[in-house]
């Protein structure tokens, strides 16, 4: 067994070293055959592992493998080692199922780009990337898989390097995620300085041990790590680079913008959650920054007008729910989400790939229109995705999700009414949205011919992942509806169970209101979108929808305050005195060679003559002295 | 047997070499140049011969059998080249055949 936990992040790191050293030799069939086949490997090999470790949770609950000593110096060991409990187990699930259907979609996706294998190199180093981190044992390797994600977005962000525009968006996704990791790893120092081990269950172990609840060391620490989360889970103020991050191919913007890399910040918080217990003030803070970060990109989805930035804000918005959970302690509604989330999430982007192959690279959801006719498999599924994304009630998986998250951003002992507001605003956002992306690009008159018909490669994965949209909530019910626990029961072998306080409303209202909202929400949209669009059509016009549009400039603020006075430093930094030193060097050696060169003209005479009038100086010299 | 002094004989050898070099440097002709190469090569092997017979040594003119080797040598390659350079240019004008330089 410990074989084959240790296998699961090591064959698709070994696809990703036989795609990349056999560059582009081998045919296009075999490198798309090892970049699935790796994933769907490790996808097996997971569904075996996974069935042996809830067959024997009853006795075990942690299953640790050594490899080998990775590092070892003075009192610093850190160990290539990995830990399978429950949470590690539902990210793995995710990320090798669902990795591999987006793979599968990728074979057809991606079959006539000249990066074929490429692609598939990139796409199985991360997944190896992603296994590494929510599997490792200690928080150096997992800081390890954190960054190989981190260069994996930024390569397959930019993988059509010939647009200038795809290097900036990779590079700013790459340096923003890189400002909250370099706050993570100093977390990580702290951790180490204080208690001598990296491992991360001895260090929750001893941080519950020794540090006091609400100690400055403690908030600090645990600042440094949600840093961390915030920069690569795109959450405020770091989330400006989500919404670039669309340059990349669209498999690409499922795999790692919306259903792995970017909850890696929840898995963190998820993991740590001792010591986040241990630092109230940020652990409100999660619970703050999840509700003003659901808000505004809320918002700015509302009113974007292309199909992928509008999913990359809902993204930011849902993660934004999943950052809400964890602040108020409900840590297994938070990983409940993010498993659904990563089903339709994928699904919308996977979906919203085909309609922009098919269109011919048309991102404008207002030039779309009447695609249910032309594409009803595709108008199917996204219905699907966008129903769960906006919680349908009683039907579909986000519901269940999501309305956890409301009913326990109220009800925890950490809830507040003002969270719950948030989230309730937020979810009727989320409704009129979703919404608007259906009314506008499926419904109405058609704008742009499609060009051909989608295949089964890319059909099928999108129809499985519309079908666990819809079915994936049904191991989570609330006590009201079903009273089901299949999913926390199993979460709560590595999480602490959420703190209830009874304040005396219960459950079904907060159910029925929410189910109320998001009705609500989706008939504004028909009206708004579909039967009256002049309505809407004085709000787009207004300054307030181009402040949402632009990401409620965030990247013009950032712009002046970090990006501007940089530049002017080094504008300045280049004329100090040791360039000036420097560059007056090169301008006397380059005086002196355009002197010699005039006497190097090519004349053989002159050269002679030269040599003639030499000689006699030397010897007129010699002779004379 | 009338002996010459050796200063006369290496005031030839001199006369010789200078007759050389301002035949190389007047000229503009290749082939001309390379005669003028030829008779300065000579007024050095001179110089050899007449050291020789001035203290008796038969190294001199050992020396002066190198050099007209080398001569030979030097003569056969320095053609080849004038005839590759007159194939290429249609000219034997030294001051018109001056690619090889510096770009300024």
């Amino acid at each position: 067994m410990e074989i084959l936990i240790s296998l699961i992040p090591a064959i698709p790191l070994l696809g990703f070293l036989f795609l990349s050293l056999a560059g582009g030799r081998v045919p296009r069939k075999l490198a798309g055959f090892v970049g699935a086949g790796t994933v769907g490997i490790s996808m097996i090999l997971t569904f075996i592992v996974a069935f042996v470790f809830i067959g024997s949770l009853h006795h075990i609950k942690v299953w640790n493998v050594v490899l080998w000593e990775w590092i070892g110096a003075a009192d610093m060991h850190a160990n290539i080692a990995f830990s399978l409990d429950s949470l590690s187990l539902i990210f793995m699930f995710v990320i090798t199922f669902v990795g591999f259907l987006i793979h599968v979609y990728s074979l057809e996706f991606m079959a006539k780009d000249e990066g074929f294998t490429r692609f598939f190199a990139y796409m199985n180093l991360f997944v190896g990337s992603m296994l590494i981190l929510v599997m490792s044992d200690n928080l150096l390797l997992m800081y390890l898989g954190w960054e190989g994600v981190g260069l994996c977005s930024y390569l397959l962000i930019g993988f059509w390097y010939k647009d200038p525009a795809n290097g900036r968006a990779a590079r700013k996704a790459f340096i923003v995620t890189r400002v909250g990791d370099t706050a993570m790893i100093f977390g990580i120092f702290i951790l180490f300085l204080n208690f001598h081990t990296l491992n991360t269950q001895e260090l929750m172990y001893d941080a519950s041990m020794n540090w006091v609840m609400g100690a400055p060391i403690a908030t600090l620490t645990a600042a440094l790590l949600l840093g961390g989360a915030l920069g690569k889970s795109a959450q405020l103020p770091l989330q400006t680079w989500l919404p670039d991050a669309m340059a990349g191919p669209s498999p690409v913007s499922a795999l790692i913008h919306a259903a792995t890399m970017v909850t890696a910040g929840v898995y963190l918080i998820a993991r740590t959650n001792v010591l986040f217990m241990l630092a109230p003030a940020v652990r409100s803070a999660v619970a703050v920054i999840g509700a003003l970060t659901l808000l505004l990109a809320g918002f700015s989805a509302l009113t974007q007008h292309d199909l992928k930035r509008i999913l990359a804000y809902s993204t930011i918005s849902q993660i934004g729910y999943m950052f809400l959970a964890l602040g108020v302690g409900a840590w297994s509604a938070a990983v409940f989400h993010f498993m659904v989330h990563a089903f339709f999430k994928a699904l919308l982007f996977l979906g919203a790939g085909i309609i922009i192959l098919v269109l011919n690279q048309e991102h404008n959801i207002f030039r779309m229109g009447g695609l249910r006719k032309k594409m009803p498999a595709v108008f199917i599924t996204f219905l699907a995705g966008s129903a769960s994304l906006s919680a349908l009630p009683l039907v579909t998986a986000g519901f269940y999700s999501k309305d956890q998250i409301l009913w326990y951003a109220f009800s925890s002992d950490y809830g507040s009414v003002l969270l719950w507001v948030a989230g309730i605003v937020g979810a009727l956002l989320t409704a009129l949205y979703s919404f608007r992306m259906i009314f506008i690009t499926f419904y109405g008159e058609a704008k742009t011919e499609p060009s051909f018909k989608p295949g089964k490669l890319m059909l099928v994965p999108v129809s499985i992942l519309a079908i666990l949209s819809v079915i994936g909530g049904f191991v989570e019910l609330p006590d009201s509806l079903g009273n089901v626990h299949l999913f926390s029961d199993l979460l709560s072998n590595t999480l602490p169970p959420v703190v209830l306080a009874n304040k005396g409303i219960p459950e079904y209202f907060f159910q029925i209101l929410s189910a109320v909202i998001v009705l609500a929400g989706i008939y504004l949209a028909y009206i708004v979108y579909l039967k009256k669009p002049e309505a809407s059509e004085s709000f787009r016009k207004s300054g307030l929808h181009a402040f949402f549009e632009e990401g409620w400039g965030f990247d013009a603020l950032y712009d002046t305050l970090f990006v501007r006075p940089v530049v002017w430093l080094s504008e300045i930094d280049k004329k100090d005195f040791t360039d000036i030193f420097n560059k007056g060097l090169a301008g006397i050696a380059l005086l002196f060679n355009t002197l010699l060169v005039k006497t190097q003209n090519g004349k053989l005479r002159w050269y002679l003559m030269s040599l003639a009038i030499g000689i006699t100086l030397i010897l007129t010299y010699m002779l004379t002295r | 047997m009338l002996t010459v002094p050796v200063q006369i004989q290496i005031l030839l050898a001199g006369i010789l070499f200078f007759l050389g070099l301002i035949g190389l440097l007047v000229r503009r002709n290749i082939i001309f140049m390379l005669m003028s190469v030829e008779i300065m090569f000579n007024s050095a092997g001179l110089v050899f011969i007449i050291a020789g017979s001035h203290w008796m040594q038969p190294d001199g003119q050992v020396m002066f059998i190198f050099i007209l080797t080398v001569a030979a040598v030097e003569v056969a390659i320095g053609l080849a080249l004038i005839l590759q350079l007159y194939h290429h240019f249609k000219t034997l004008d030294a001051d018109a055949i001056d690619k090889l330089k510096d770009k300024i």
